[in-house]
């Protein structure tokens, strides 16, 4: 699930802006760093922590879009791809130095931890929060995208810019806008997640990997498809290494394959 | 270039490499197996080229290739006795070949996004069987003692690395005058033709994809001569050569020096590996911050890497001097 | 009845409840000159598309030489003898406009597969490139890139690329587009001066070009043939001037 909440950014991102921006991940450990030195230095509840995450994210990412992505929607999928890379690696040192070869430590707040009992069965009482927040932000953004008139703008926007800038929607705020959105659900994904998916330097690239397939599977442009695509894999993954040890993180792989070469625009797939 | 307008005759300039490696045989002998791994990423660096630069196939896979070849090597010496260097090469390239062909029917029908997701999930499924198949593959461990004959008999493999370093070079150059041959002949001028307009080449009855598949079943091969190489001068083959990060070194290898230009692929890996060798162990934070910077700038100010900016300046010299002519009449 | 050069028989396409191309029975003779000709939005760059294989119909098929192409793809239309202009060039835009050239002789020849001898020793594909640009008034440009001509050149690139294909049946899609006035004379010129072999079809909205060049019109409305005919059958028509000529004839 948060696969979930970090990958729906990338996929509207980069369905909507055409950018093949590979350092989300960036974003997501940015996120998670934020979290946990609000949390240990400045003593916020966890709350508050996680807004001033996506905030800080969000802000950030307005800044480098407006200096450095802005200037290469035109260049070509190689440059983006490249570009993306150096902000991986310029990140991930960056983090290191920062903060170390360790994880972040995050603690989560007492009402968060231990187990709910559901249904006659023991739940992890963070998974289920993390599923009931991810299922409210899904219906969130989908009343977002669906009813208001922003939403259709970015519909009309993904769907042809010429025309939606013909139209008057001011295309360059609108991207800024929605890639702000974006960057700031992957600083929330990663600062919710911190506590499964450890927060260290060398997690954008980790991750890498992940996020693309939930993204690639899922669709670009699409909110539904990346949801559905980390369901997906989370069962699948958690299924394979259930029943099939020996396989692990390769079936992933075969059937992102499989996938792809019979959709390859991906599940729910908008644009290419 | 090439093209059916250029000139296909070898250039005074282009034996500068080959003259530099024979200089720092003889003057950096504490250097070579420095050298010979720089030859090797040149080779891999080649075989990317040539889809990348000439076809614009986008790929982070091409480690898989590589890697195989390596492994392949590897498998063969340690654990098969066969360590004929030559046969252990051939078998690399087989397999490599192999794979290019089947993985390349299979995925060159798709474009951008798509493409690019396939070559990473192909080349981490490769890592991941080399990771899991241990027993034949040591694992996270490494296939150590990897056997590997003298080569014709003669020259056995000496801890100066100076056989190591020859039998590279040599290598390389083979696969250098093959893929300069490929370049300027009309199939090259075809693989340029897709770069360039792919819709355009559908439209004069190229079989595009047919012809994708074969230069990628090509690149693929001679990545797999470059991991077989690798393997036979560190006489080990680790999960390293696996991956995301090698297929991603090359990259930044191959822009650093300029893609499309068959000779960026020489001038990448010198600067990229020499540079980590020396940087990357006092510093090594600052290493990946540096690499990153430099991507970054690369991109967004100087697209034709290395050579390009080179190209930029010798224009800039000429349209100086002829202008300087033209004022002194 | 000598085969056609290209026909299509019932030829249809839709894009879910929106038909662009109904029931659509063409015929271009052998040599023909014939243009196809209709307002905006008639679905005449559809049907072109189909014709090369660039969009497969819904149902119906076509035949080039008697020969049923409908399941052909692309590029294996071209090396049949179809070929085409489009309308926005696609070009090899940086490159020379004799390789531009040159790379379709190639694939004509069977050359363009060989990885030996350089490309610049193929004499015979440079020689054979060289005169076709003669031909179109290209030979000092043969060395240029094509992204250094100016419009009406990139026109007549388009042209030469298409003819050195040696086709049997060539497609024209709008050839004077965006040509500013002083050079479509040229382009006008060329097409004159085709061989007579060639079936070719045009696609035009300058109706003065359609009118000196074609022997042979058919009206293209909303995906249906309206009519087909000899140009003056075509002036004369009451139907074709309300849904089309109408503006101009008022003058």
């Amino acid at each position: 699930m948060i696969l979930y909440v970090i990958s729906v950014g990338l996929s509207v991102t980069m369905g909507l802006m055409g950018f093949i921006n590979l350092a989300h991940g960036v974003f997501a450990m940015a996120g998670g760093f934020i979290l946990s030195t609000a949390m240990t230095s400045f003593g916020l509840p966890f709350p508050l922590a996680v807004l001033v995450a996506f905030i800080v994210v969000s802000a950030g990412s307005i800044v480098l879009e407006r200096l450095l992505y802005s200037r290469l929607y035109a260049a070509g999928e190689l440059a983006q791809v490249l570009f993306s890379i150096g902000l991986i690696l310029i990140s991930m040192a960056l983090a290191r130095l920062i903060y170390g070869n360790l994880a972040a430590p995050v603690f989560l707040p007492e009402y968060l931890r231990g187990q709910v009992h559901i249904l006659g069965r023991d739940f992890p009482t963070y998974r289920v929060f993390l599923i009931v927040f991810s299922a409210l932000l899904i219906a969130a953004l989908w009343f977002g995208v669906e009813r208001t008139r922003w939403g259709a703008m970015v519909r009309a926007a993904v769907d042809n810019r010429g025309m939606a800038q013909s139209v008057g929607i001011n295309t360059r705020q609108l991207f800024m806008a929605t890639f702000a959105l974006g960057s700031g659900l992957a600083g929330l994904g990663g600062a919710l997640g911190a506590d499964i998916l450890a927060v260290q330097w060398s997690y954008p690239f980790e991750h890498l990997v992940y996020f693309l397939i939930v993204v690639a599977v899922g669709g670009l442009g699409s909110l539904r498809g990346p949801f559905v695509a980390a369901l997906l894999i989370g069962v699948a993954d958690t299924a394979c290494k259930y029943w099939i040890p020996e396989f692990g993180a390769f079936l992933i792989y075969v059937a992102t394959m499989g996938i792809l070469l019979w959709r390859p625009m991906g599940l729910f797939g908008v644009r290419a | 270039m090439s093209g059916y307008t250029g000139d296909p005759r070898i250039r005074p300039q282009e034996f500068l490499p080959w003259i530099i490696a024979i200089v720092a045989f003889f003057l950096l002998p504490e250097y070579l197996s420095l050298g010979a791994r720089i030859v090797v990423y040149i080779l891999f660096a080649l075989s990317l080229d040539l889809i990348l630069g000439y076809a614009g196939i986008i790929t982070l896979g091409h480690s898989a290739f590589f890697g195989l070849g390596a492994y392949t090597a590897g498998i063969l010496g340690a654990k098969f006795g066969v360590s004929d260097p030559f046969l252990q090469l051939v078998a690399a390239a087989g397999a490599a070949a192999l794979l290019g062909i089947s993985t390349g029917a299979v995925i060159l029908r798709t474009k951008a996004l798509t493409l690019l997701m396939l070559t990473l999930a192909i080349t981490s499924i490769v890592l991941e069987i080399a990771n899991k198949a241990s027993s034949l593959t040591g694992g996270a461990d490494g296939l150590s003692g990897v056997e590997v004959a003298p080569i014709l008999g003669l020259f056995k493999f000496d801890l100066f690395g100076r056989t190591a370093f020859i039998y590279c070079l040599v290598t390389l150059f083979l696969g250098w005058l093959l893929v300069r041959r490929l370049i300027y002949s009309p199939f090259g001028a075809m693989l340029t033709g897709i770069r360039e307009n792919a819709a355009r080449m559908h439209a004069v009855g190229a079989p595009v994809y047919w012809r994708l598949v074969l230069v990628y079943t090509l690149s693929a091969t001679l990545a797999g001569i470059a991991g077989a190489l690798l393997t036979q001068v560190n006489q080990f083959v680790g999960l390293n050569v696996l991956g995301l990060e090698p297929s991603g070194d090359l990259l930044v290898m191959l822009i650093l020096g300029g893609v499309g230009r068959l000779y960026g692929a020489f001038v990448g890996p010198v600067v990229y590996l020499v540079a980590q060798d020396y940087l990357a162990k006092q510093y090594p934070e600052y290493w990946y911050f540096g690499i990153g910077v430099l991507l970054v700038v690369v991109v967004l100010f100087a697209r034709g890497g290395i050579l390009g900016i080179f190209d930029t300046w010798l224009q800039a010299l000429s349209r100086q001097r002829s202008s300087a002519r033209a004022s002194a009449r | 009845m000598a085969a056609s050069a290209l026909a299509t028989e019932k030829l249809c396409k839709s894009f879910g409840a929106l038909t662009v191309a109904d029931n659509i029975n063409f015929r271009l003779a052998p040599g023909a000159r014939h243009a196809l000709i209709g307002p905006n939005g008639a679905g005449k760059t559809t049907f072109v598309n189909m014709l090369t294989g660039a969009i497969a119909p819904s149902s119906g098929r076509i035949l080039l030489g008697g020969e049923d192409i409908t399941k052909v793809n692309q590029a294996a239309r071209v090396r049949r003898g179809l070929g085409r202009t489009f309308q926005i060039t696609t070009l090899f835009r940086k490159l020379p406009v004799l390789d531009n050239v040159a790379l379709g002789i190639a694939e004509r020849e069977g050359v363009a597969r060989r990885m030996w001898k350089p490309a610049s020793r193929h004499g015979e594909i440079i020689g054979e490139a060289e005169q076709l640009l003669a031909t179109l008034g290209l030979a000092a440009d043969a060395r240029t890139p094509v992204q250094d001509l100016p419009y009406g050149r990139q026109r007549l690139v388009e042209i030469a690329i298409a003819l050195g294909l040696k086709p049997r049946v060539l497609l024209l899609d709008e050839p004077a587009a965006g040509v500013p006035s002083q050079d479509s004379h040229h382009v006008l010129d060329v097409l004159a001066g085709l061989p007579a072999n060639i079936a070719i079809l045009i696609i035009e909205h300058d109706m003065d070009l359609v009118f000196r060049f074609a022997s042979r019109i058919t009206v293209l409305v909303q995906g249906q043939v309206l009519v087909e005919g000899t140009p003056h059958d075509i002036a004369a028509d009451r139907r074709v001037r309300d849904v089309y000529l109408g503006e101009a004839t008022h003058a």
